[in-house]
């Protein structure tokens, strides 16, 4: 005689907590060796950290900071290298912007016929200027164009030409291909494909993508003098490497409202678009 | 009598001899410039320093020195130990970075509020919630190389300082975007749970996790990934590993030396890349 089937089906054990078909768990596994083996092999200095000598030194140290300097010559100082920052990160965007157009027209197949040979080395390329960050790239230009903000202006564009560059090649080859299609039937060159066709459908993706870049490099540029390369950052690195905390109070302070205001700003622009 | 053809005919079947709109065009290229001008003069644009003879031999023989690499064995463990110490600096920042977000993410979710489940939030809750979001933004907004810079002063050199640099910055980021993941997504199970008297943590765990699950942990894993970039960033104001080295043999000119740490850096950068793609597609 069979069994009489439960109405509602029965409770079953829970699964094993480890089975070694299970990826959740070999991936939690993983990330707990990693994460105990970099604390480990770290040696950081907690004990220094949290003793009652490094709390009063923090305090001092904190202390030191106010009152910020706010004579009329230093804010002026403070005001010329924010803009100095500013004049940087537009500079750098827009040559990163031309450069990346550049690169991305031998970066993207074109066309169902085009071979692209290009295609793969000029992505090497790219990539390579994107996975340095803006920091290397200012330190290792100094060497050729000298302290200044003119090295940091290059050091942002070759890095977001990178990133651009990329974004930029992807959104040409997502374009729709009929107005293309339809002038190259009629003979005309690649070139003016490219004016007329192509261009003109993926300018607004590239204007946006150009755009957020530039929100970024502002905030790369604020830091991007540590290493020498002009605006607030070389401000910094002097003044604290002098010890007046007084007037590095105010730089940081120059810098918080700076990203803050960029922050706000590109929100409301972004939610006035959405309307 | 012939009626002499219009003027507007004959217009339209010629090519204008003319750009049409070369006013505009030229507008736009004199309007470009002008506001290109004063942003040139600030940021001292001379593009020409660069092919000055003196600056130029430098240039070259500093580009010149990449080849051979360096390749000893000495070097080499060194390299790899430094890159080891950069993602460990990575890892612990970020583990650091979500041991603040969780509890700050917790605190000031909206979703979460008992008295917002009738109406209006009360306003100690909503004053609450204000000042941690507040809290957050200013974390994140102050760049991770300013506390670095700060923590070097205070702890000293090493790696302390760039843990705790990346910990604070990524802290206010995760926080920031958590809140927003959470608050974004479906909530009616949560709020089924808190009207029926479940316990806010209760609510958390059981209504709102499980539903953000996949996507707060591809957020996590994308922002590991940028962390090993800025902690690279990290060492060029004395916070260890890679950057430091890179810095180093930078001020000591030798090409040999930055170019294989630049190859090992941009490998450990794709390396990154990749897992976290792989992790983020398994994740879902």
């Amino acid at each position: 005689m069979t069994q009489p089937r439960a109405s509602n089906t029965p409770y079953r054990l829970p699964p094993p907590l480890f089975d070694a078909r299970c990826r959740a768990c070999w991936f939690t596994l993983g990330l707990v060796l990693l994460v105990v083996a970099s604390f480990w092999s770290l040696d950081l200095q907690w004990g220094q950290f949290l003793s009652l000598d490094a709390a009063s030194s923090m305090g001092r140290f904190l202390g030191e900071f106010f009152p910020p300097d706010l004579s009329p010559v230093f804010v002026r100082k403070v005001v010329v290298g924010a803009w100095e920052t500013l004049a940087m990160s537009a500079l750098g965007t827009l040559l990163a912007a031309v450069a990346g157009l550049a690169l991305a027209l031998p970066a993207s197949k074109l066309h169902e016929a085009d071979a692209a040979y290009s295609r793969s080395a000029t992505r090497l390329v790219l990539n390579a200027l994107r996975s340095i960050p803006e920091l290397v790239w200012a330190a290792l230009l100094l060497i050729s164009a000298g302290l200044g903000p003119f090295a940091g202006t290059l050091a942002l564009a070759l890095h977001t030409a990178g990133v651009l560059g990329r974004l930029f090649a992807e959104a040409i080859e997502n374009a729709p291909q009929g107005p293309g299609a339809a002038l190259r039937a009629q003979g005309v060159g690649n070139g003016r494909v490219f004016l007329y066709a192509t261009l003109p459908q993926v300018l607004p993706q590239l204007m946006s993508y150009t755009l957020y870049r530039w929100e970024n490099n502002i905030r790369a540029a604020a830091v991007l003098g540590v290493v020498g390369a002009g605006g607030l950052g070389q401000l910094l690195a002097f003044h604290m490497g002098l010890f007046q905390m007084g007037k590095t109070a105010t730089i940081l302070g120059a810098m918080l409202l700076m990203v803050v205001l960029v922050d706000a700003l590109s929100y409301l622009w972004r939610r006035a678009l959405m309307r | 009598m012939t009626v002499a053809p219009l003027p507007m005919d004959s217009a339209l079947r010629r090519a204008p001899e003319r750009d049409p709109a070369w006013l505009s065009r030229l507008f736009w290229i004199v309007a470009l410039l002008v506001v290109l001008w004063p942003l040139a003069v600030a940021t001292e644009f001379r593009p020409w320093v660069l092919l000055e003879r003196d600056n130029l031999k430098i240039s070259a023989q500093f580009i010149g020195s990449f080849w051979p690499l360096a390749h000893s064995g000495e070097f080499l463990a060194m390299v790899a130990r430094d890159t080891w110490r950069t993602v460990a600096m990575a890892t612990a920042g970020v583990t650091l970075a979500l041991l603040l977000a969780i509890p700050l993410t917790l605190l000031s979710t909206r979703v979460l509020s008992v008295s917002a489940l009738s109406g209006r939030m009360a306003r100690g809750p909503f004053w609450l919630r204000q000042a941690v979001r507040w809290l957050l933004i200013v974390l994140r907004s102050i760049p991770e190389l300013v506390w670095a810079l700060v923590f070097v002063r205070v702890v000293g050199l090493g790696p302390t300082a760039g843990v705790l640099a990346i910990a604070l910055t990524y802290g206010g980021m995760l926080g920031k975007v958590y809140g927003e993941i959470l608050e974004s997504g479906e909530h009616h199970a949560t709020e089924a749970l808190l009207r029926n008297g479940s316990g806010r943590l209760q609510a958390f765990l059981f209504g709102l996790l499980p539903t953000n699950a996949a996507e707060l942990t591809s957020y996590t894993v994308y922002r590991w990934e940028c962390a090993i970039r800025s902690s690279v960033v990290l060492g060029f104001v004395g916070a260890g590993g890679l950057g430091q080295q890179l810095d180093n043999s930078m001020k000591m000119f030798n090409g040999g030396e930055v170019a294989s740490m630049l190859l090992v850096f941009i490998a450990l950068v794709a390396l990154a890349d990749r897992v976290s793609a792989w992790l983020r597609k398994t994740l879902g």
